[in-house]
C-alpha cells in the first residue's frame, strides 16, 4: 500500500508535463522551489532548535547576486551560480556569528534585524539594485546546452535539483552531525558536557542552510526572470517558516508539503480574496489547533490509528 | 617552577558569586588520581555550583581548576570532555525520544572524530552500537536498550545517566546525585554499579543519602555557605564536631 502510493506520487511528479497545462506546470515549479527553501530553513528550526525569521536573506542575496552578474557584467551563468553560491555561503557564516551569540528569542531577533538590513539596502541602493524597480530582463540558464526557456523544461530542472537538495538534507539530519545536532537542539548542555562543541554545530548548520537557501534563490531568478526587493521581505522569511511549522518542523517531508499548502493558498485564495494572508491566519490556526505538530506528524498519526482500529 | 602535578583534580581558591550571594568562597580542593571522595552539605550548600564549575558550564570569578596538573579554568565544558572529565546531572539530562542504546552511542560519539561526518548515518556503526550495548549490560539495561528513553522507569534513567558517562571511560568523573529519588533496592543496584567502577575512574559524587555513600567514599568534604568546612579521610570527617553541627543536624 505504501510502496503504491509512493510509486504513484513519484509518476505524477515526474509524468505531470505531460498531462498538465502550463499554467499548472510552473504552480509546481514554483512549489519546487518553495520546498527546497523551507527545507533548508527547516535544517534549522526542526533540526537545530534555531527559529530563524530571516532566512530569505539567502534567498534573496543569491538571485541578486546572479541577477547582477549576468544581467550588468556579463557573466554566464555557470560562473555566476557559483560567485553567488559562494557569496551566499560566505555571508550565512558571517550572519552565523553575529545570531549565534544569542538563542531563542534573540536569535530570531537577530536574523529579522539582519535580513531587514538587507531588504532596506535592496530598497535604498538603486544605482546597485534598481530599487523598487527590480531587475528585469533576466535569462535562464542552459545547463549542457538545454534550454529551460519552455514552462516543462524548467519544471524537469527544478525537480532534479529538488530531489538532490531533498537527500542531501536527508543524509546530513541522520548521519553524525545531525545526530549531534538533534542532540544540541535537546539538551545542549549534556552535549557540551559530552564533548560536543555546540556553538560549532550550530554554525555550520546555519551555514549549510543557507547554502541551501541560496539554492532556491537562483531557481527562484531563474523561474521569474526578475529579481524585487520582496524577495527579501520579511514576509518572504515568515511565509517559509510558516510552511515549515504547518507542514511539521523536524520532519524530512513536512515542510515541503507546508510549502505547497502557503503556495496554493497564495495563488488561488488571491483571485477570490484580496487578503488572502488572512485565509492563511485562518488555515495556519486550524493546523496549530488540530494537529499541533504539523500537517505530517498529524496525518501519520491519524493513519496510525484508522489501522489500528481496522486491523 | 611548578613541579607536575601528580593529582587528577586541584581546585585552588575559586570563587564565585550571584550578585550579593556568595555560593563558592575559597574553595580548594586535592583528589589524587583514582579516589573516592563524597561531597556533603546542606541544601544551598553550592555543592552542584562547584560541579558545574569543574564541568565548566560557569565561570569562577577567580580561582583555578586543575586537570591532571593543566588548568582548565577558562576551558569549554566540551574540551573539560575531552581531557578526560564526565559528569552526571542531579535533574536527569537525557534524550527522551531516542532509544536507550542512542543515548549511550551519542556519548560515545562525542570524543570520536567521526562526531563531524555529515555523510554516513550514525545508526551504521555497528562498533558503536556495540560497545553502547556493552555498556547498558554493565548497568544491567540491555534489556531495555531498543525502548525510548520516555518509556522507561525513573530508577532505570538514573543508571542511564550513569551509563553515558561511564561509556566515555571518564579519568575523573563527576556524580550529582546518583542516588536521588531512587527506592532502596535501586541503591543498593546504583551503590554496587558505583563501588564497580574501575579504579582508574576518580570520582567525585555529591550526595545526600549519608548511608549509602558513606561506604563508597573514602574522602569527604562538607561543605556549608559555599566553603569548605572540613575536608579529609572519611572517618577523620565523620567524627569532626563541626560536621555534626552542620549537616547531621545534632
Amino acid at each position: 500500500m505504501k510502496w503504491i502510493s509512493a510509486a504513484l506520487f513519484a509518476a505524477v511528479t515526474l509524468l505531470l508535463p505531460f498531462f498538465a497545462g502550463d499554467f499548472y506546470i510552473n504552480l509546481a515549479s514554483q512549489i519546487l522551489i518553495a520546498a527546497i527553501f523551507a527545507l533548508s530553513l527547516n535544517l534549522l528550526v526542526g533540526f537545530g532548535g534555531m527559529t530563524s525569521l530571516g532566512h530569505a536573506s539567502y534567498l534573496g542575496v543569491a538571485a541578486y547576486i546572479s541577477a547582477l552578474l549576468t544581467s550588468r557584467y556579463g557573466f554566464d551563468h555557470g560562473t555566476a551560480a557559483a560567485i553567488s553560491i559562494a557569496g551566499t555561503v560566505v555571508m550565512a557564516a558571517f550572519f552565523g556569528v553575529i545570531a549565534l551569540r544569542a538563542t531563542g528569542l534573540g536569535f530570531l531577533m537577530i536574523t529579522l534585524a539582519l535580513s531587514q538590513v538587507l531588504w532596506g539596502l535592496a530598497y535604498r541602493m538603486s544605482d546597485v539594485t534598481n530599487g523598487d524597480n527590480g531587475i528585469a530582463g533576466l535569462t535562464r540558464p542552459a545547463p549542457f546546452g538545454v534550454s529551460l526557456e519552455s514552462a516543462a523544461s524548467f519544471y524537469w530542472f527544478a525537480l532534479v535539483v529538488t530531489v538532490i537538495a531533498f537527500v542531501m538534507m536527508a543524509i546530513f539530519v541522520s548521519s553524525s552531525f545531525g545526530s549531534s545536532l538533534k542532540g544540541v537542539r535537546d539538551q545542549p548542555r549534556r552535549m557540551a558536557a559530552l564533548g560536543f562543541n555546540p556553538w560549532m554545530i550550530r554554525w555550520i548548520t546555519f551555514i549549510y542552510a543557507g547554502f541551501w537557501g541560496g539554492i532556491a534563490g537562483l531557481l527562484y531568478v531563474y523561474y521569474n526572470k526578475y529579481i524585487h526587493p520582496t524577495s527579501l521581505s520579511t514576509t518572504s522569511s515568515a511565509e517559509a517558516l510558516l510552511g515549515v511549522i504547518a507542514g511539521g518542523s523536524g520532519t524530512l517531508g513536512g515542510p515541503a508539503v507546508g510549502a505547497a499548502l502557503v503556495l496554493l493558498l497564495k495563488n488561488y485564495a488571491s483571485a477570490y480574496i484580496e487578503r488572502w494572508n488572512m485565509l492563511l491566519g485562518l488555515v495556519f490556526l486550524f493546523i496549530v489547533l488540530v494537529m499541533p505538530t504539523g500537517i505530517v506528524p498529524g496525518l501519520q498519526k491519524l493513519m496510525a490509528r484508522f489501522q489500528g482500529r481496522s486491523s | 617552577m611548578n613541579a607536575p602535578s601528580n593529582l587528577a583534580l586541584e581546585i585552588i581558591g575559586l570563587n564565585k558569586a550571584f550578585g550579593g550571594l556568595k555560593v563558592t568562597q575559597g574553595v580548594s580542593l586535592s583528589i589524587r588520581p583514582g579516589e573516592r571522595r563524597l561531597i556533603i552539605g546542606p541544601n544551598g550548600a553550592g555543592k552542584t555550583t562547584l560541579f558545574n564549575q569543574i564541568s565548566g558550564d560557569m565561570r569562577p570569578n577567580s580561582g583555578q581548576i586543575k586537570l591532571f596538573g593543566e588548568d582548565v579554568t577558562t576551558s569549554a565544558p566540551y574540551a573539560r570532555a575531552h581531557r578526560g572529565l564526565s559528569r552526571t546531572y542531579q535533574i536527569i539530562t537525557l534524550f527522551a525520544g531516542d532509544t536507550l542504546e542512542q543515548n549511550v552511542t551519542l556519548g560515545l560519539l562525542g570524543l570520536l572524530p567521526s562526531r563531524w561526518q555529515m555523510w554516513r548515518p550514525l545508526s551504521s556503526y555497528r562498533d558503536l552500537a556495540t560497545e553502547a550495548r556493552r555498556t547498558l549490560d554493565t548497568v544491567g539495561l540491555l534489556h531495555l536498550a531498543d525502548h525510548a528513553v520516555s518509556d522507561i522507569a525513573y530508577g532505570e534513567k538514573r543508571r542511564v545517566e550513569l551509563a553515558m558517562a561511564l561509556a566515555q571511560k571518564p579519568r575523573v568523573l563527576l556524580l550529582d546525585e546518583p542516588l536521588a529519588g531512587l527506592s532502596n533496592s535501586e541503591r543498593a543496584t546504583v551503590k554496587s554499579l558505583i563501588a564497580s567502577i574501575p579504579k582508574e575512574t576518580t570520582v567525585v559524587m555529591i550526595e545526600h543519602d549519608m548511608d549509602t555513600a558513606l561506604d563508597l567514599a573514602e574522602t569527604v568534604t562538607l561543605l556549608n555557605y559555599g566553603r569548605v568546612i572540613v575536608d579529609g579521610e572519611r572517618d577523620t570527617v565523620i567524627a569532626d564536631e563541626r560536621t555534626r553541627e552542620v549537616y547531621l543536624g545534632a
